[in-house]
């Protein structure tokens, strides 16, 4: 792989805790072309045009044949047993897909789902905190962060819990194709582990769905198997990508949307307070989160299908573009004092689950997740704080998020009576 | 904050002075309590606007929101007077409602009020928006069962009158208002008939290629459509009752409820005779939202905003832009706010890209730009018979418009387009380009010079620069 | 509370109805409907969609802001 200076530096461990001067670096060339390796688009209004530009492509099919050999990320293109999903699909095809996986999951058709939730998020969060008690210190990763979501992910989707160390390490495998530093080191062998993972967990999942197609439960694989809508059903391959998305995405982004805030809150003791005294601040305190310390720092798979002018730049047809996404939400053009975490912050269109047709979409899962999480843990542990600060980060620069977070606290309140 | 001391008269005639005073102390008047009125005033109390505001308006409500009315409250999804718009503010203001102005007089600098009463003002903001066009013959318009479709009093009327089960409902006019009253008849399960003059639906807005997927929406719903027809005559019986209308093809068709929606008569009449630049277009005005008199010369403390203004848009090579639009209400009514209370050089233009949106028979509408300047469109995205696409109007070379349904995601992108005057054809691939979208067709525009049902902008074409200002006095 | 969605700037993303369905739904794949005048109790469901809009298009106030205005005279009581 051909590998720019600045990439070099965004995927250098050595910058995995403070990402944000680099970013700072950065927007000084707003449409930045990194020596050999893809167009950096670090700046707000940008990134937001881009986001909703029709010449823009997610599939990775348009991409330059050179680009696309130097940046490892056909990973889903280059797979012969599975389609692509919708995230690296363009209309009308995403369209059609994104729709047919929304049937289940939200409006028009099933508004209610996530919201109808609440309860059951609620219950998992209390009965992981109550796990803490007797102790004083917890890794708020490994206890927390990561159970809970997988947790939720499992049952909405209809995933055996107890299945999870199987699909976890297919998913920890399939993200290093996310990872541009992981990929520099032996790009063939670590295309081959990728695909390997993605095909053992697209036949782990292909036979879940063919057991709901013989026995329906109440779960989203066998509503989008056995639903009919105005698009029809997908196709089994269809479904099973979707399904492969699903559960990735599902699991992995919310895991750091928590361990960011709570990171966060423990470095803002008067917020941390604030939201113990009401947990209604959680609401507008995650949208902070997600502008403050983004989940998905940036997204990495978009080319131009013609040349376009940006900031005077002229981007090549079927060159690789990369998005920023944290660094547009430190952009000082378009959020005052950007370095500043202020959960009252007015007018908070952050990026921290992209925009346009392509929107994070379980955005009002995470939501959800991230507030009742939050909320909790400001709301029960008595007196935490930071055991390690920094602490350490996941390798991946484009998920990031700690890899562990050791937070010491006094006690545990009791849980609110159900 | 000024200090008065030995030279604080000399003071008070140099401007920053006088708009010190204005701001502190001075008189506010807003004619016309609806959107554009209530976001000016809390535009004016948020630039720190001190003096007395008063807010008169010939309705019996607080400002309240008009486009659920022809949607969610007709189909039973909220009430008719449950729409009170929230506020950003406080504005502390003095509210005359119930009372309507009928006249103006410039140099004296008072607002006539049909109760006698006459209210003195600094500055006056004009917002009295339109009016439902009633229908022409008047003894016609008054069979009980004929209804027009504007304010909330009318929505709570034709609401009742529609979940009493009618047998037919005949729409009047398939501009969006009549688009949108048939949308909400069919998922009441109501037989409705909707007759156009034009060839399609919505083509004085959106042009006869747009209009024809309207046609077939309204066709798939269940409408029975009938273009390039008008309606003659309304008939009554002994009681006054609505029983038939008759049609301009011959046909009889037997109705007991009609609703009239030939689009909007702009509310000036009350400023006949004063001297500012008023007709039946509306109230010209600058960029900077002060009105014209009628010698075509911009006065200073009578400024204008929402549906009942006329301005030049630079964008649209200064022509005289009417538009009946909530978001222009909202951002000309800030301009307007902040223009009256600020110093010369501090003053905005007026500069909001016309946008619109419509939802009708489950499908989301929206425009931005101004679409029948468009002689040709160019569907960028998507397939017109999918019903979901995003079309490109062009003019002369360049981008003027756009239009989507159900594709509103791209349409900031369009919008850039707009401003920068992108060329048209767009000369690049997107995603999405389908056969459809291979070369521009006409964009099929009724002639202008034709009447037809709500077009929502209205190009009147006097530029400033050609000195060419003409003003109709009084209605024809 | 009364509400009002600045539809000219709503893009359909619909996070307002995942969070608060019993206010805000969508009529068909994008178009938004709500009802404009909610109760106390779907406060904190509006509070959640608000911030949760991608475009910040809901504006949401206390009747108790009317009380700042001058008094009206009895016959214009306001009807909520």
């Amino acid at each position: 792989m051909t590998y720019g200076t600045y990439l070099r530096k965004i995927t250098d461990p050595a910058n995995r805790a403070d990402p944000y001067p680099l970013y700072a670096e950065l927007r000084k060339t707003p449409v930045l072309r990194d020596e050999g390796g893809p167009y950096l688009v670090s700046t707000y209004w940008e990134i937001h045009g881009l986001l909703h530009d029709p010449r823009l492509s997610s599939d990775p099919r348009n991409l330059d044949p050179d680009a696309a050999a130097a940046l490892a990320v056909t990973e889903e293109a280059d797979d012969p047993t599975l389609p692509p999903s919708f995230l690296r699909l363009d209309p009308p095809e995403h369209d059609r897909l994104r729709r047919i996986a929304t049937y289940p999951f939200g409006p028009p058709h099933t508004p209610r789902r996530i919201h109808d939730m609440r309860g059951e998020l609620a219950r998992i969060v209390t009965d992981l905190i109550d796990d803490f008690e007797g102790r004083d210190r917890v890794d708020l990763v490994d206890d927390f962060a990561y159970p809970f979501p997988v947790t939720v992910i499992c049952r909405l989707l209809g995933v055996p819990r107890a299945d999870e160390p199987l699909f976890h390490a297919w998913a920890d495998t399939m993200l290093t194709s996310l990872d541009p530093a992981a990929a520099e080191a032996d790009v063939a062998q670590r295309r081959r582990a990728v695909r390997q993972a993605r095909v053992e967990l697209g036949m782990y999942l292909s036979e879940l769905i063919e057991d709901r197609r013989r026995a329906p439960a109440e779960d989203m694989l066998s509503s989008l198997i056995h639903g009919d809508g105005p698009d029809g059903r997908m196709s089994h391959a269809e479904l099973v990508s979707t399904a492969v998305l699903l559960l990735i995405a599902g699991h992995e982004t919310t895991v750091n949307l928590i361990a960011n805030g709570m990171l966060t809150l423990l470095r803002h003791q008067d917020v941390l307070k604030r939201l113990h005294d009401d947990s209604r601040l959680a609401v507008p305190l995650v949208e902070e989160v997600l502008r403050y310390e983004p989940p998905v720092q940036l997204l990495p798979h978009r080319t131009p299908l013609t040349d376009i002018d940006i900031a005077g730049v002229t981007i090549p047809k079927g060159a690789a573009i990369w998005l920023v996404l944290a660094s547009g939400n430190r952009d000082p053009k378009r959020f005052p004092d950007p370095d500043r975490f202020d959960p009252d912050r007015k007018d908070n269109q952050h990026l921290g689950f992209g925009s346009g047709i392509h929107i994070c979409y379980g955005a009002p899962l995470a939501r959800l997740e991230g507030q009742i999480a939050l909320a909790e843990l400001a709301r029960r542990l008595e007196n935490p704080r930071l055991l390690e600060d920094p602490p350490p980060y996941r390798h991946n620069a484009v998920l990031r998020g700690p890899r562990h977070l050791p937070v010491g606290f006094d006690g545990v309140r009791p849980a609110r009576e159900p | 904050m000024s200090t008065t001391d030995e030279r604080g008269a000399s003071r008070a005639h140099r401007p920053d002075d006088s708009l010190a005073r204005l701001r502190r102390e001075g008189r506010i008047v807003i004619v016309g309590a609806s959107l554009a009125g209530l976001r000016g005033a809390e535009t004016l109390r948020e630039e720190g606007f001190a003096g007395s505001l008063t807010i008169i308006g010939d309705e019996p409500d607080r400002p309240y929101d008009r486009p659920p009315l022809s949607k969610q409250v007709l189909v039973g999804g909220a009430a008719a007077d449950r729409t009170t718009l929230p506020r950003r503010r406080a504005i502390r203001a003095h509210w005359r409602l119930r009372t309507a102005a009928t006249g103006l007089d410039l140099t004296a600098r008072r607002v006539r009020l049909d109760d006698g009463d006459e209210v003195p003002y600094d500055r006056l903001l004009i917002t009295t928006g339109a009016r439902s066009r009633p229908w022409p013959q008047p003894a016609e318009a008054e069979l009980d069962g004929v209804f027009v479709l504007r304010t909330n009093r009318d929505a709570e009327r034709l609401g009742r009158r529609l979940m009493a089960g009618p047998r037919r409902v005949l729409v009047i006019g398939a501009g969006f208002t009549g688009s949108e009253i048939a949308s909400a008849c069919r998922e009441l399960g109501l037989p409705v008939t909707v007759v156009e003059r034009g060839p399609t639906p919505l083509v004085g807005a959106l042009g006869g290629v747009v209009g024809q997927v309207a046609a077939e929406l309204q066709r798939e719903h269940g409408v029975d459509l009938r273009c390039s027809v008008m309606v003659t005559a309304l008939e009554g019986d002994a009681a006054g009752r609505l029983r038939r209308a008759h049609l301009s093809d011959g046909t009889a068709l037997d109705v007991d409820l009609a609703v009239v929606a030939l689009g909007a008569v702009r509310n000036t009449e009350w400023l006949d005779g004063s001297g500012l630049g008023a007709g039946p277009r509306g109230v010209a005005c600058d960029a900077g939202c002060r009105a014209f008199d009628v010698r075509g010369l911009v006065t200073d403390d009578v400024f204008v905003a929402g549906d009942v203004a006329r301005s030049p848009h630079p964008l649209f090579g200064y022509q005289f832009l009417s538009l009946d639009h909530w978001g222009n209400a909202v951002a000309q009514a800030e301009v307007a706010a902040h223009n009256m209370i600020s110093p010369g050089p501090d003053r905005r233009p007026h500069l909001w890209v016309p946008a619109f949106w419509s939802s009708q028979f489950g499908v989301n509408i929206k425009s931005i730009g101004v679409p029948s300047m468009g002689e040709e469109i160019l569907i960028a995205q998507g397939s017109l018979a999918e019903h979901s696409f995003a079309g490109v109007y062009g003019c002369q070379g360049r981008v003027v418009a756009a239009v989507t349904f159900d594709q509103t995601k791209w349409l900031d992108f369009y919008q850039q387009q707009i401003e920068t005057a992108a060329p048209f054809p767009p000369p690049f691939r997107s995603v999405d380009r389908r056969p459809d979208g291979l070369h521009p067709v006409p964009a099929e525009f009724p002639d202008p010079s034709l009447p037809s049902h709500g077009p929502t902008v209205t190009l009147c074409g006097y530029s400033p620069t050609e000195r060419r200002i003409v003003f109709t006095p009084a209605r024809a | 509370m009364r509400l009002v969605v600045d539809l000219n700037r709503c893009q359909g993303y619909a996070q307002c109805v995942f969070l608060a369905p019993d206010v805000f739904s969508l009529n068909g794949e994008e178009a938004l409907r709500y009802t404009p005048y909610v109760d106390d109790a779907r406060r904190e469901q509006v509070a959640a969609a608000m911030a949760a809009c991608p475009v910040q298009a809901i504006l949401m106030d206390d009747v108790v802001d009317d009380m700042m205005d001058d008094p009206l005279p009895a016959a214009f009581d306001v009807h909520h």
